[in-house]
């Protein structure tokens, strides 16, 4: 017994074996059980949070949702709450084309630098580069809009808008220049590009780092450069993982609100030009929250907007972790 | 070109590729920062930072934003406090308790998912909430809803940090006789610096999270007084002076934009070197 009350480990972590009987007291075997019960408990609450809130958005919108067919609500092109009108296609027409811009920037960086942070680089230039994956995860949103409006709005106006309108936005209309105040589906897709660009990033660096060291070392022994390991190691075993990181990225710039409504331009119209100004999902519910309570209907269909957005998210969170999950739990086995 | 030159011509293009790609994004984060910096210091004043909102304040007359700034920090401090109280029994629970049940696997999946749920989602949530309580806009409803929105930051990064705690250590704790809640206490005290890592990291996302307080929180102009009354935020602040047509307010909104910056930085910064410090008395 004093052999091991002399050991460091004892030490630090503080467990002593108190008397050489392996009976338990009655107070530490009742702390014991009431220990489990409460913090079970608390894992329950923490896991139907999600089934909660789903439930509750379904409960505020049922008003709307009895009274207009889902068919009219998502395909419904006016929205006139003051006339009953709920047309939320332009908003999710805006909310898509916004996302796809700032995936077609995002995605092929972000996957690169996600690679490169997992295959080409020492422990130490790792852990150099790594603050500004951090550093761009925490910037808050708001920040982000706030650059968007002093750097890209102007950007795009004064430089990208002009000049895209000369070369391609003559024979193809997506690119044409309709827009004069550079408020619109570029410039919020740029800012949204940068800020789900450290996600993905991240997420594919972390499956890149779970596929097991030997299908490595396999194939560099046979010759093959480093970049055709990685090209090999991307088919055969990345791939999910690397499909996961892109949901996720595209479920965060679904959702993303104050960014993207600082510089989107919020008018509600089916975008026709990257230039266009759009009126995502989050930002229909942020700008309108002052003068729901007035119109009959409105709060309900803020709510049913809300519960379109977590439906959407959640299905992709899901389908993509479990992915990672599954592709992990292989390469660890 | 012969196969071996192409091949090697390849590799070459893609690594520069894949260095551009990061060079570009902290490239970005430069220019970020430079933006908020540049812009912001012209209009940070002893004065921005020290007062509270005088009349006419949104019409460019006199006043600071210190309302918003203890604001952000009583509803980033009161979210990680509560989130905390849900969060550690959770983790401790998956590692002692559900150590080896598939319990675990579903709780981490729905904490996965919370932490993809976008923040305004959360906060109409917040708000339906409020209506079914017959609470008002206020500090609590703020705290509540922004405790929805760190939770799952604080429970998977401490979570991360549990799992790392070496095997042996739970073999000798439970050999020596000690109870599974006695085995919780052992994680606890070696998962610390984790703890701080991850209360920094929710605190920071709390500071700086604006959709999910928009409607739970609300707005004013008055100090934090009471937990039932309205509580300003520095992201709003941002935004709502953004949007009015003045340009000395507009400038305020950079000014209160590189506060908020520069409080996530530090908080940052902190997050980082804890790991770094506290890391010395751990285990492995």
């Amino acid at each position: 017994m004093e052999a091991i009350r002399d050991t460091s480990l004892v030490r630090r972590t503080g467990v002593l074996p108190r008397r050489s009987g392996c009976r338990l007291s009655l107070r530490r075997a009742a702390l014991d059980w009431a220990a489990h019960r409460f913090s079970a408990s608390t894992a329950v609450v923490a896991a139907v949070l999600v089934i909660g809130i789903g439930v509750a958005l379904l409960a505020r919108s049922r008003p709307l949702l009895d009274v207009y067919s889902l068919r009219e609500l998502l395909l419904g092109q006016v929205w006139l709450p003051s006339q009953g009108l709920f047309g939320f296609a332009p908003f999710i027409a805006g909310s898509l084309v916004v996302t796809a811009v700032a995936m077609a920037l995002a995605v092929a960086p972000a996957i690169l630098s996600g690679i490169y942070l997992a295959e080409y680089v020492t422990a130490r230039t790792r852990t150099a580069l790594k603050p500004v994956i951090d550093l761009l995860v925490g910037i808050p949103s708001v920040v982000y809009g706030l650059w968007g409006v002093l750097f890209i709005v102007p950007l795009v106006r004064d430089h990208l808008s002009p000049w895209a309108d000369r070369t391609l936005g003559q024979s193809i209309p997506f690119f044409s220049r309709t827009n004069p105040s550079g408020y619109g589906l570029l410039a919020a897709g740029f800012v949204l590009a940068v800020m789900v660009f450290p996600l993905i990033a991240a997420v594919t660096e972390e499956v890149m780092r779970s596929v097991p060291r030997e299908m490595r070392e396999a194939l560099l022994s046979l010759g093959a450069t480093r970049w055709e390991t990685t090209k090999a190691i991307v088919r055969h075993a990345g791939l999910p993982g690397i499909l996961a990181a892109i949901v996720l990225g595209f479920s965060r710039a679904f959702g993303e609100t104050l960014a993207v409504m600082m510089t989107v331009g919020n008018v509600a119209r089916m975008p026709r030009s990257i230039f266009d100004p759009a009126y995502p999902l989050p930002a229909l519910i942020a700008n309108n929250y002052g003068e729901m309570m007035s119109v009959p209907l409105y709060e309900s269909a803020l709510m049913s907007a809300a519960l379109f957005l977590l439906v959407v998210v959640v299905v992709f969170n899901a389908g993509a972790r479990l992915a990672v999950e599954r592709l992990v739990r292989k390469g660890a086995a | 070109m012969s196969r071996r030159r192409r091949r090697k011509a390849e590799e070459k293009l893609f690594t520069w590729l894949m260095r551009l790609s990061l060079l570009g994004a902290a490239c970005v984060l430069g220019l970020i920062l430079f933006t908020i910096f540049w812009r912001g210091v012209g209009a940070l004043s002893w004065e921005m930072i020290s007062q509270t909102p005088q009349g006419g304040f949104y019409l460019g007359k006199g006043g600071g934003i210190l309302n918003a700034i203890v604001g952000s920090l009583y509803l980033g401090a009161g979210a990680t406090l509560l989130a905390l109280c849900i969060a550690v029994p959770v983790v401790l629970y998956l590692h002692t308790y559900a150590a080896d049940s598939r319990i675990r696997n579903g709780v981490r999946l729905a904490l996965d998912i919370m932490w993809g749920i976008p923040s305004i989602v959360y906060g109409a949530f917040g708000f339906s909430l409020m209506v079914f309580l017959g609470l008002r806009a206020s500090l609590l409803a703020g705290i509540i809803t922004l405790a929805l929105v760190v939770l799952p930051i604080l429970a998977r990064t401490l979570d991360e940090v549990v799992e790392m705690t070496p095997r042996q250590l739970r073999e000798a704790t439970l050999a020596l006789g000690a109870t599974r809640f006695e085995w919780m206490g052992v994680l606890l005290r070696q998962s610390i610096p984790g703890l701080v890592t991850a209360i920094l990291l929710a605190f920071g996302r709390g500071i700086g999270d604006a959709a999910s307080v928009l409607f739970t929180a609300g707005y004013t102009d008055n100090m934090p007084q009471s937990l039932l009354r309205p509580v300003a935020s520095l992201p709003l602040a941002v935004f709502f002076q953004l949007s009015t047509p003045f340009p000395e307010v507009q400038a305020r909104a950079y000014a209160s934009a590189l506060v908020l910056t520069v409080l996530i930085l530090v908080i940052s910064l902190l997050a980082h070197l804890s790991m770094a410090r506290l890391g010395r008395h751990v285990i492995r």
